[in-house]
């Protein structure tokens, strides 16, 4: 196939033996990237595929799971939730995430080092030792209700844990890193000269920031929402341990399948819709990444 | 140049900046140390220094961007140093360009008036008379990416003027171009500024083109203002071993004061024996060491000789022909030697290593630096 290659492209007009060299090399590097794709097709097509056979496949091909899936409105109610969850995490994510991470860029370097340290610190405790954190705080006797109560604030303790509100709190918790990080690392590449250069063309701090500090910062919220949207939508443990019974995602619902009502090949179909709806997310996020490249110098 | 004399009609003319005692420490060392100059309205300043003497923080003081230590800052006779930058109303040009990315070649020049509310039809004029003015119409849906160093330079530049500032401020704005678009630039730089009547202050460590450029220049050293002049004042008569040092180039002849004169007319007698006259950059006493600076093109060789003027016998060691001229490296006894540029004429005869060359120069073109000085002052 190689030496088919180079001797066809060889009498082409303008094929210099340079070109020729280069895609040679092309083909080498390409060679590089065999041992992470076997083990990729191993652990991760494999399965997939194997997950979407199941859910077209019960004594013969069938649709009647992603029939089953449209047809009854509480799954579709539960993919809708767990949009709308989703969503809500990720504006949550957006308003605490973006202005964290513009005072951490203007922090001088040995702050900004150990705050960034203290921001992926929860990362080396398990999530779910960190969620029962948070109902040791937010429960009925909590710590939260506990001082409200006693600073008069509220009179009954508030519904904060086994709640919408709870299952809110503790996903944005889990991932307000993964925005902080993302728009930090491309507002860290932004010029300061740049903003300087708008104070001394007579823009006040606030032109400056919105002409040109929030554009230039763009996908670093495009991307940090991304991220955090599509995670959020295969979120488990947390929606479970501090949300309330009907906030319920279609990962717990996809567990509720597997694990009580043994039904695989429904399980599957849920999970090839979950798959599909975070492939589209992956797509949108690869496209609006590419944005980044178009304010670099080169291309 | 049509767009120049709108701009021009529009643009009141530059600013006075006046610098009073200004500082800046850094931690326990002075960036700044106890700096003033006067800056003429209109006129083309020039702040030359070598690396980290300064120039840049003094700059960034008048801008606002670093605050003084102590000191004030008058532009247009108004005290601005409680000013933020985008009070102060001065045009700014970078080093790195600082041209916004995100923007068109229009939307960056535009910024300043945007942000000042101008209406939409003034921007449009203002905006095309500026891309005029630095010949870059037709670049107007342009991205800085798409663009050459030296047209974001011009767009930098367009930015920097469009909302008519009486003082531009420039930080080394050609550093980053090579030598040919550099030489270009200058002279462009140079035209716009005169057509603009603004009033431009200039950062460089280029000495060239601080020459060429300014109506007026200030030597920094260490913080401190060493000398301000003309380019002319300071190229003939600097008056420490530094500004002569930095400055164009000079031989140094060592020797002792014999007749500290009446405070300016002095004269030396060197390691060789030979009486030489000059001026004194500092106040001398008889018998102080002393090293007289005189540059390489003001000695004149092998003439009769005239009454009034410094002699000294020669022989060359070495010679370096550059074309236009020749540089020769003479040897003047007791150790010393001077370098002398000749110029290539057909009368000049060419002379090799070996050969004698009697040496005679202007006592107006010789300063006598105190010798001490040179510890800590080049
Ligand atoms: N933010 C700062 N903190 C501490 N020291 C500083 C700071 N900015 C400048 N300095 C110091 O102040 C001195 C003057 O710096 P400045 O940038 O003004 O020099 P410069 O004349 O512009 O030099 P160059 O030609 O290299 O640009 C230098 O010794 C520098 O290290
Ligand atoms: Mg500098």
């Amino acid at each position: 196939m190689a030496a088919d290659g180079a001797g066809a492209a060889a009498p082409i007009v303008g094929t210099t033996p340079d070109q020729i060299a280069e895609a040679r090399d092309r083909r080498r590097h390409l060679l590089l990237l065999a041992p992470p794709a076997i083990l990729l097709v191993f652990i991760f097509v494999y399965p997939v595929l194997g997950l979407l056979g199941q859910s077209v496949y019960k004594d013969g091909i069938t649709l009647r799971f992603y029939q089953r899936l449209f047809a009854e409105p509480v799954y579709l109610d539960v993919l809708w939730l767990t949009f709308r969850t989703a969503a809500t995490v990720t504006l949550l994510c957006l308003v605490l995430g973006y202005p964290l991470a513009y005072v951490l860029v203007g922090l001088p370097a040995r702050l900004q080092r150990l705050l960034l340290i203290v921001v992926v610190l929860p990362f080396f405790v398990s999530l779910i030792v960190r969620t029962y954190a948070w109902m040791v705080l937010l429960g009925r006797l909590g710590l939260v209700n506990e001082l409200l109560r006693k600073l008069s604030l509220i009179a009954e303790p508030l519904p904060l844990l086994y709640s919408t509100t709870g299952a809110l709190i503790g996903m944005t918790y889990a991932l307000l890193p993964f925005m902080v990080l993302t728009a930090f690392s491309v507002m860290k590449g932004i010029d300061g000269g740049l903003v300087r250069a708008a104070h001394s063309l007579g823009a006040g701090r606030w032109q400056a920031f919105r002409k040109i500090f929030l554009p230039l910062s763009m996908p670093g919220i495009a991307g940090g929402m991304i991220l955090v949207f599509i995670m959020s939508l295969g979120f488990f443990i947390t929606p479970r341990l501090m949300g309330g019974p009907s906030d319920l995602m279609i990962a717990m619902l996809i567990e509720h399948e597997v694990e009580l009502t043994l039904n695989w090949p429904f399980a599957s179909a849920l999970a090839a819709v979950l798959l599909l709806v975070t492939l589209v997310g992956f797509f949108a996020y690869s496209r609006l990444v590419r944005l980044e490249r178009m304010f670099e110098g080169t291309r | 140049m049509a767009a120049a004399d709108a701009v021009a009609a529009g643009q009141s003319s530059g600013a006075a900046v006046r610098i009073e005692g200004l500082t800046k420490q850094f931690g326990r060392s002075k960036a700044v140390d106890d700096v003033s100059l006067d800056i003429d309205p209109g006129s083309f300043f020039t702040l030359l220094g070598p690396s980290g003497s300064g120039k840049t923080t003094t700059l960034m003081m008048v801008a606002g961007f670093v605050h003084p230590t102590a000191g004030e800052i008058f532009v247009g006779g108004r005290p601005v140093a409680g000013l933020p930058p985008q009070e102060r109303q001065l045009g700014m040009v970078f080093q790195n360009y600082a041209v916004f990315p995100h923007l068109t070649v229009f939307q960056n020049i535009a910024f300043p008036l945007e942000v000042r509310r101008t209406p939409g039809a003034d921007i449009r004029r203002r905006v095309g008379e500026m891309l005029e003015l630095v010949r870059l119409s037709g670049y107007e849906q342009r991205l800085p990416r798409q663009l050459s160093g030296g047209e974001q330079q011009r767009v930098a530049l367009a930015r920097a003027l469009v909302f008519r500032p009486r003082v531009l401020l420039m930080d080394e704005p050609l550093a980053a171009l090579d030598k040919n678009l550099r030489t270009h630039m200058q002279g462009e730089l140079k035209q716009i500024q005169q057509r603009l009547h603004v009033t431009v202050v200039y950062v460089t460590h280029d000495q060239e083109e601080a020459l060429t450029m300014s109506d007026r220049l200030a030597v920094m050293n260490q913080g401190r203002v060493v000398q301000v002049g003309t380019p002319g004042e300071l190229y003939e008569a600097p008056a420490s071993l530094f500004a002569a040092r930095f400055l164009g180039e000079s031989s140094f002849i060592a020797g002792t004061v014999v007749d500290a004169g009446d405070g300016s007319a002095a004269r030396m007698r060197t390691g060789a024996g030979v009486e030489l006259s000059g001026r004194a950059a500092s106040p001398l006493r008889v018998g102080q060491a002393v090293l007289a600076g005189i540059r390489p093109e003001k000695f004149l060789v092998d003439g009769a000789p005239a009454a009034g003027m410094n002699h000294s016998p020669g022989r060359v060691t070495g010679a370096v022909y550059a074309g236009d001229t020749t540089r020769y490296t003479v040897d003047i006894g007791a150790g010393e030697a001077v370098t002398v540029k000749l110029q290539n004429q057909m009368r000049a005869r060419t002379r090799a290593a070996g050969d004698a060359m009697a040496l005679s120069w202007h006592p107006a073109e010789t300063v006598l630096f105190p010798a001490e000085a040179a510890a800590h002052g080049g």
